[in-house]
């Protein structure tokens, strides 16, 4: 009888938690404040417009290349929208993981009719991605421990006679080798040109390497922030929304620097190979969280630039502090007289390569 | 009754030989032992030993260079790489291949997967991939001209509709599946004539690529459908030889008015340099390098793996050496068996004395400090490490403490972490508990009477115990140290989070290579050589301690 019942029990479970299922979707993101700041601006009101659909997130995003490929081998793709770095779409859309996206026809466009391709602009950087935010590796360094002179170059790494004590900087070579060779002397526009030669990329390690010993790498953009809390380091390079974080929001000490910031992007890419049903329901979606409102709408969350040019004069306050936005934007024009957009197609090319040389340059 | 015990082979009770009848018996109790373990069995093998065979399977396999570009791999096996730069007949046959590779989305796939080998293959092949189409669309606008019915989908279906060319069709459709691992149906609802085939080489060729594609893939009929751009860049291939041409003007099927109108306006159309156009896309296309890439990756099975995975690589000239400031993995798999020994021993010297406490205090006090060693067992991984962090970094607790006491300068703190110290610290305190318990348990199983009776026969405390404690122990060091060892050797989050750069492990590099790089191939190799190196040891271990003397418990 006990036994009946809890079978009976079960299946119905089952019965419920199947229907449940097919009405939902499966958001994959970085986890954090970023992913909140997703939740509040995107999922929260388009579940309020779309009760019957619940939204699932899942924190893969930093292991998304590789569970992406599993599953695609497997047959069987349980993701719906990745939230990937435009470095990693690219790596998703050459190998076939990603779907390909028809920008103007899948998204909506911008309040003014301008199409989203064109509104998008240069962030779409490859044929998969959808972009959503600009976001800015950059260097913050402790008030306290800078005396009198707070560093507005970036080259500031590089002057241990200056700044002396410890800088954090990112285990990849991304930013590193282009700041290096910026320091080195050479010219901004020649840097990727340097950079493809096996002689530039030894000098960006031989200009590393007149700071190895004061370095800590780091592997996870918290620990800069946290190093700086904890006056373990006088700077270190991160993410820009991280030392927002630390500085508006925590009071930390910390100033931050927006000289040769290395802008980033970061947005969806649609898993390829989704049933029907799945893909309309991600396309709605998608429609929905990409718009230029909901993308001004998440800079009141975190300081990251909306990826449409037409979302930028809606950026309004910060959500809790009531402090304006848009001067935190790495794309403010204040903050973004001298920037390196990362150059993607040089980084697919050669990621592999330079990263070699710099592993076995750290290992030595 | 005893003659026939002299003369035959002894029987049993139902005139079957003893031995068979005997034989018979083990065999149904082994089978019901086997059943009994069949479920476990299954199991291991489908969720353990396929998987990981596998992987490792990936550190030799290859197909992907000769399932994409399949008529190339083919043809360039036999001319020199600096041959193949100026052979228009190979870019041809390239171009086929790309252009189905294209269609297929696979050549994106390649182009990384020869990245691993050379800097700048991806985007030559991503570029190349989107530029493809416009070399055909050139001579599409030619023959739109020459005859605007040659650009639809009837005209290409009733030149090609037919019988006679399912040679070159199945061949087409070997290709096809190579590179989709889709499977053909039986029914295409297209046959290829063999009329067209001889007439038109190139284009039947192109033309049944692009037919299987849309039959197989795209599951759309093919009579209706006009052809991809590439199938024009055959036929104009095709009409610019002379002798075609000539055949042509003598060919009366269908389709024969429009192919002789193009024909007589062949003055217009534009030249069918393929070796030209793929320069004009990239001039990598026409250098020596990237076809001897395509010459010692183009096998089914490479060694390059396993080669990068010694810091050596296939070249064209055979196997060399990286160079200095490239060689990385060699050194990271002596630091990692070197720093899992330390690891291990630092274990025994902490975890001997602790286990020893608990096998010998009052039970009561044993039981809390069994909760001691196991607590920390219990807490997640990644808490542990921070932990070690707060309490290692040079702002961090001890550094203050000594300070604080005057042991250490403020400005002179000491470094102990994002180094190997910090490694071998955290991974000694994590993995102790591994160490400590079956240390216990093995312990507990020493009768207190030995150590008392040694004494009281004259020995010192210290010959008591090293005479007749200690050895009864070592079978609890032996299990403990193979399972510190073993689980030391493959751990990466510790090292990451700690290690800085010269406390990083090997699996720190098979993590990158699995979640970043993708370059799963590698970390297969590099996977492979490690698991190799646990089973030498472990044999090693084997040879002179002896699995036998090892205990887990009672």
């Amino acid at each position: 009888m006990n036994l009946t019942k809890a079978l009976l029990a079960t299946s119905a479970l089952v019965i419920t938690s199947g229907s449940a299922f097919a009405e939902s979707m499966t958001l994959v993101s970085w986890g954090g404040a970023y992913q909140a700041s997703q939740t509040k601006a995107y999922s929260d009101p388009y579940t309020a417009a779309n009760p019957d659909i619940t939204i699932i997130w899942d924190e893969s995003s930093a292991e998304a290349v590789a569970k992406l490929r599993a599953m695609n081998e497997a047959g069987n793709i349980t993701w719906d929208l990745v939230d990937v770095e435009g470095a990693d779409s690219i790596r998703l859309c050459d190998e076939g993981l990603a779907m390909e996206i028809d920008h103007d026809s899948m998204l909506a466009a911008a309040p003014d009719g301008t199409s989203a391709s064109d509104d998008f602009g240069d962030s779409i950087v490859s044929d998969c991605f959808i972009p959503q935010i600009v976001f800015s590796t950059t260097v913050g360094y402790r008030l306290d421990m800078v005396g009198d002179t707070p560093p507005t170059s970036i080259c500031a790494l590089f002057d241990t006679d200056t700044y002396p004590g410890k800088r954090a900087l990112n285990k990849r070579p991304l930013a590193n080798v282009e700041w290096a060779l910026l320091c080195d002397g050479v010219p901004k526009d020649e840097i990727y040109d340097v950079l493809a030669t096996s002689e530039g990329q030894d000098r960006a390690l031989a200009k590393l390497d007149t700071i190895k010993d004061d370095v800590i790498w780091w592997s996870a953009a918290a620990e800069t922030p946290q190093l700086l809390a904890d006056g373990e380091i006088v700077m270190g390079s991160t993410y820009n929304g991280r030392l927002f974080a630390a500085i508006a929001e925590q009071n930390q000490p910390i100033g931050m620097l927006w000289d040769a910031q290395m802008l980033d992007f970061d947005g969806w890419i649609v898993p390829a190979g989704l049933p029907e049903d799945r893909l309309a329901r991600v396309m709605d979606f998608l429609n929905f969280a990409t718009d230029t409102q909901r993308l001004a709408d998440q800079a009141a969350y975190i300081s990251y630039g909306p990826a449409r040019a037409s979302s930028a004069p809606l950026v309004g306050n910060h959500a809790d502090l009531g402090i304006p936005m848009a001067p935190h934007m790495p794309t403010d024009p204040a903050n973004a007289t001298n920037v390196f957009v990362t150059q993607y197609e040089f980084w697919a090319d050669y990621r592999d390569d330079i990263d070699a040389k710099f592993q076995a340059w750290l290992a030595n | 009754m005893s003659e026939t015990t002299q003369s035959g082979p002894m029987l049993s009770a139902d005139g079957v030989p003893l031995k068979t009848s005997l034989a018979r018996a083990l065999r149904r109790q082994k089978i019901r032992a086997l059943l009994l373990i069949s479920p476990l069995l299954a199991f291991v093998v489908i969720t353990f030993i396929i998987p990981i065979a596998s992987m490792l399977f990936r550190s030799v396999e290859n197909q992907i260079v000769s399932n994409t570009l399949p008529q190339t791999v083919a043809m360039i096996a036999d001319v020199s790489a600096d041959e193949a730069t100026t052979d228009e007949m190979l870019f041809r046959v390239l171009y086929l291949d790309m252009y189905r590779a294209v269609e297929a989305k696979a050549h994106t796939r390649l182009g990384s997967r020869l990245n691993y080998e050379k800097s700048g293959i991806s985007s030559l092949f991503r570029t190349s991939g989107r530029k493809l189409e416009d070399m055909g669309e050139d001579f599409e606008d030619f023959f739109k001209d020459a005859d605007s019915g040659m650009v639809k989908g009837p005209f290409w279906h009733e030149l090609m509709q037919g019988d006679g060319g399912e040679d070159l069709l199945d061949e087409r459709l070997g290709l096809l599946t190579d590179l989709t691992s889709l499977e053909a149906s039986d029914d295409l609802g297209f046959t290829l004539s063999g009329e067209a085939a001889a007439l038109l080489p190139w284009a039947s060729r192109a033309y049944a690529d692009w037919a299987l594609f849309t039959a197989v893939v795209d599951e759309d009929d093919v009579s209706k459908k006009k052809p991809w751009a590439g199938v024009y860049a055959a036929l104009a291939l095709d009409l610019a030889d002379p002798a075609t041409q000539s055949a042509v003007a003598a060919y009366g099927g269908s389709g024969a008015a429009e192919l002789q109108a193009a024909v007589a306006n062949i003055a217009d159309m534009p030249a069918t340099g393929f070796r030209a156009y793929f320069e004009d896309i990239d001039d990598k296309w026409v250098s020596g390098e990237t076809w001897a890439l395509l010459k010692v990756f183009g096998s089914q099975y490479t060694s390059g793996y396993f080669l990068n995975a010694v810091d050596m690589k296939l070249t064209p000239d055979g196997i060399e050496q990286r160079p200095d400031n490239e060689r990385l993995y060699l050194k990271l798999f002596n630091r990692t068996l070197i720093m899992s020994m330390v690891i291990t021993v630092s274990c025994i010297l902490l975890g001997y004395p602790v286990a020893w406490l608990l096998a010998n205090l009052p039970m009561r006090s044993a039981n809390v400090l069994m909760i001691l060693v196991l607590l920390p067992f219990w807490t997640s991984l990644l808490v542990r490490t921070s932990a070690w962090k707060v309490l290692l970094q040079q702002q961090g607790v001890i550094n203050d403490i000594l300070v604080w006491l005057g042991f250490v300068a403020d400005d002179s703190r000491l470094i102990m972490m994002n180094n190997s110290t910090g490694t071998i610290i955290a991974m000694t305190h994590i993995l102790l508990p591994f160490m400590i318990l079956p240390l216990y348990s093995v312990m507990k199983t020493i009768p207190p009477t030995y150590l008392r009776a040694a004494k009281s026969l004259g020995a010192t405390n210290w010959t008591a115990f090293w005479r007749v404690y200690f050895p009864q122990s070592v079978p609890g060091i032996g299990a403990g140290s193979i399972l510190v060892f073993i689980l030391a050797i493959g751990y990466y989050i510790t090292p990451e989070i700690v290690g800085g750069t010269d406390g990083v492990f090997i699996s720190n590099r098979i993590a990158y290579h699995i979640s970043s790089s993708l370059n799963w191939g590698l970390a297969a190799a590099l996977g492979t050589i490690l698991l190799a190196v646990v089973m030498l040891l472990y044999w090693l271990y084997d040879r002179i301690v002896g699995i036998d003397n090892v205990k887990l418990g009672g």
